[in-house]
């Protein structure tokens, strides 16, 4: 095998300038697929970290058929006392649970004494939602940070602050109607005002729970929704097994579901963006082996056609066809591993270099987003693996050729 | 027992719609350590000849045992391995691989084809190469010597097997006068060196006045050349 090898290389160094070209393509194709990847993936990682953490959470629990009417912001339709607590129960089982937070979702009118408008909102105890959303402060653009609110205090959104001409400190009231029908109104102190991020209840404000129960006059525990934050995002898919099976279990008395269980790529329209990102990154991937097997491909027929002479040679002097389909096989795989080989040093360095740089970037309202590309072994050993199997796929056609040829009327070609 | 032997050996090619006939019955014997070569003009057959013997080239009909073994009826795979272990080719262009040294490409056989372990095989084509006088260019490639050098290179492949036969096909034809005679010289000194027998397919009047024993090819069929006395064939 080892002169199998010797050979193949000094092939390859025949036509210096040839391999150098080839390879080089390659080089590109693998720079071009583990930047993409490392890029798109600091670029996913960063929006979904930036939903998860300041507003959705990793996984929300509400009563079955809540999500599907969740315009409405049905209050018809919320989790019981007796509900709650068998949730809070079987998390408290899961290890995997760093914290969670119950919201009632509620709508209202929203009057600041001249003008009045419709708002959608969160009432969530302070302590726990910053505990479920840890990046929730951080939308705070105007008012105090600490401690998110306090009863009496709302968050409005933006959008509404600007269209009503609200500040941070003045007082509004809201109007809503509870379960029943019957209409309520109170007073608030604008404690601050949140910015809008894209996805549902990103446009939303917040009041403190209490304040929520009093205005809908709920006397008894009850909540629209439960969020969930985990301690690590990749073991969403096994909680998220594990509260399907438990939950999703429960009947009532008529024999239907209770609950109902969503992973936050169930519920944000992101998760297409995150999805359309990855079919990118397949498709980027179907490019590199396009790439590499027209380019190796070539190489080897014009490797094979430009030897057909010697392949008669050493054929006549005993050469097993084996043996001359190994040496033009190996001379792809090398021309695969150059390439990948530097392509890979090359991404490394560069991605080091974007870190060390710290590139920013805006996305829709978002600025200054930090980009921090990383890239998994997983990643670099498959586009690796990859990349050589193709090389060694494409020289296959041109070396059974040559190993099929017969030798004497390639000993007559000139 | 003869080197090769052949028994009403029939080549047909058919070209397009034509068959053709490009060797035609022929029988004929060749000892061992003989130096005998097959003339003729050209298309009449030498080289057909020369590759059937040299298991290239299965024939159409006949019988043809090539140092005891007979060689009509092997596989590709069967082939290949019987011409590694029993014959040695010299080209007309030398064909040398040009991605080797000389050391290199005299080695090729034993390592690529028989697979001798290491020292032996340095031995043997150190020994090849002191026989032809090329041990001193052993380092150089083969675009780095003289078309001379290169066919004593391709003599000291042929042999280095111990190859009980090697069949060279106008092996002069790219030489000048002076090289040619040292190159017959040099496979002449060979045969009787190590007892190979040399069969050629040549033109050249130089190794026909050499050689023992000529078969001239006509259309294909085959007839022997008596040497006369003063050396001379007719």
């Amino acid at each position: 095998m080892y002169n199998i090898f010797k050979l193949a290389t000094r092939n390859l160094f025949r036509y210096k300038r040839r391999t150098l070209l080839t390879s080089t393509l390659i080089t590109l194709g693998v720079v071009s697929v583990l930047l993409f990847i490392s890029i798109s993936g600091s670029f996913k990682a960063l929006m979904v970290g930036q939903i998860t953490d300041s507003m959705l959470g990793h996984i929300q629990i509400h009563k079955k058929g809540y999500l599907a009417s969740i315009d409405s912001l049905p209050l018809n339709r919320n989790l019981t006392g007796k509900q709650i607590d068998k949730v809070v129960q079987i998390l408290a089982e899961e290890d995997a649970v760093e914290a969670y937070s119950m919201r009632i979702k509620l709508g209202a009118m929203f009057s600041n004494f001249i003008e009045t408008t419709n708002i959608r909102l969160n009432a969530v105890t302070p302590a726990d939602e910053m505990k479920a959303a840890p990046l929730l402060t951080d939308r705070i653009l105007e008012g105090e940070k600490e401690n998110l609110l306090k009863p009496g205090e709302i968050l409005i959104p933006e959008l509404i602050a600007r269209g009503m001409k609200v500040k941070v400190g003045d007082g509004i009231v809201l109007v809503a109607n509870n379960k029943d029908g019957s209409v309520n109104g109170q007073n608030f102190m604008v404690r601050g005002i949140l910015e809008g991020i894209s996805g549902p209840g990103g446009r939303d404000g917040m009041v403190h729970i209490d304040d929520a129960k009093a205005l809908l006059r709920i006397g008894a525990a009850e909540v629209s929704e439960i969020a969930i934050r985990l301690k690590d995002i990749d073991q969403l898919p096994a909680v998220f097994a594990s509260l399907q099976e438990k939950l999703g279990s429960m009947k009532n008395q008529q024999g239907m579901p209770v609950f109902e269980v969503h992973t936050w790529e169930k519920i944000s329209p992101f998760f297409n963006i995150a999805k359309m990102i990855d079919l990118m990154t397949f498709f980027i991937k179907i490019m590199l082996v396009a790439i590499v097997l027209v380019s190796i491909m070539n190489v080897m027929i014009m490797a094979v056609y430009e030897r057909i002479n010697e392949i008669g040679t050493i054929s006549a002097i005993g050469t097993q066809p084996n043996k001359i389909l190994g040496l033009f096989v190996v001379e792809g795989f090398l021309m695969g591993i150059l390439g990948t080989a530097v392509g890979t040093v090359i991404s490394l360095i560069s991605i080091a270099v974007m870190n060390a740089t710290q590139i920013s970037f805006d996305f829709g309202r978002q600025t200054g987003l930090l980009l921090s590309p990383t890239i998994g072994a997983t990643d670099v050993i498959l586009v690796v693996t990859i990349v050589i199997a193709i090389a060694v796929i494409a020289s296959l056609q041109p070396a059974w050729k040559a190993s099929k040829m017969d030798p004497i009327t390639a000993l007559k070609h000139v | 027992m003869s080197v090769v032997v052949a028994e009403q050996l029939v080549k047909t090619y058919i070209a397009g719609d034509i068959e053709v006939e490009a060797i035609r019955a022929v029988d004929f014997t060749i000892e061992p350590a003989s130096f005998v070569s097959f003339i003729g003009p050209s298309g009449s057959g030498k080289t057909t000849l020369l590759n059937m013997i040299g298991c290239l080239d299965p024939p159409t009909a006949g019988r043809l045992q090539v140092v005891g073994q007979d060689i009509t009826t092997l596989s590709r795979q069967a082939a290949a391995r019987f011409r590694g272990e029993h014959i040695g080719f010299v080209f007309q262009d030398f064909n040398l691989i040009p991605v080797l040294t000389v050391f290199e490409n005299v080695e090729y056989p034993l390592q690529m084809v028989q697979s001798w372990p290491t020292e032996a095989r340095k031995k043997r084509v150190m020994e090849m190469l002191d026989a032809v006088g090329m041990a001193d260019q052993a380092h150089k490639y083969p675009s780095q010597i003289s078309g001379g050098q290169k066919q004593r290179v391709a003599v000291a492949r042929a042999l280095v097997t111990n190859a009980k036969l090697v069949l060279a096909d106008e092996p002069t034809a790219n030489l000048d006068k002076e090289t040619a005679n040292m190159v017959i010289d040099l496979m002449k000194q060979m045969r009787n060196e190590y007892q190979t027998t040399f069969v050629f397919s040549t033109h050249d009047p130089r190794i026909v006045e050499n050689v023992e024993i000529t078969f001239a090819l006509d259309d294909g069929t085959l007839h022997r050349l008596e040497k006369p006395a003063g050396g001379a064939y007719v």
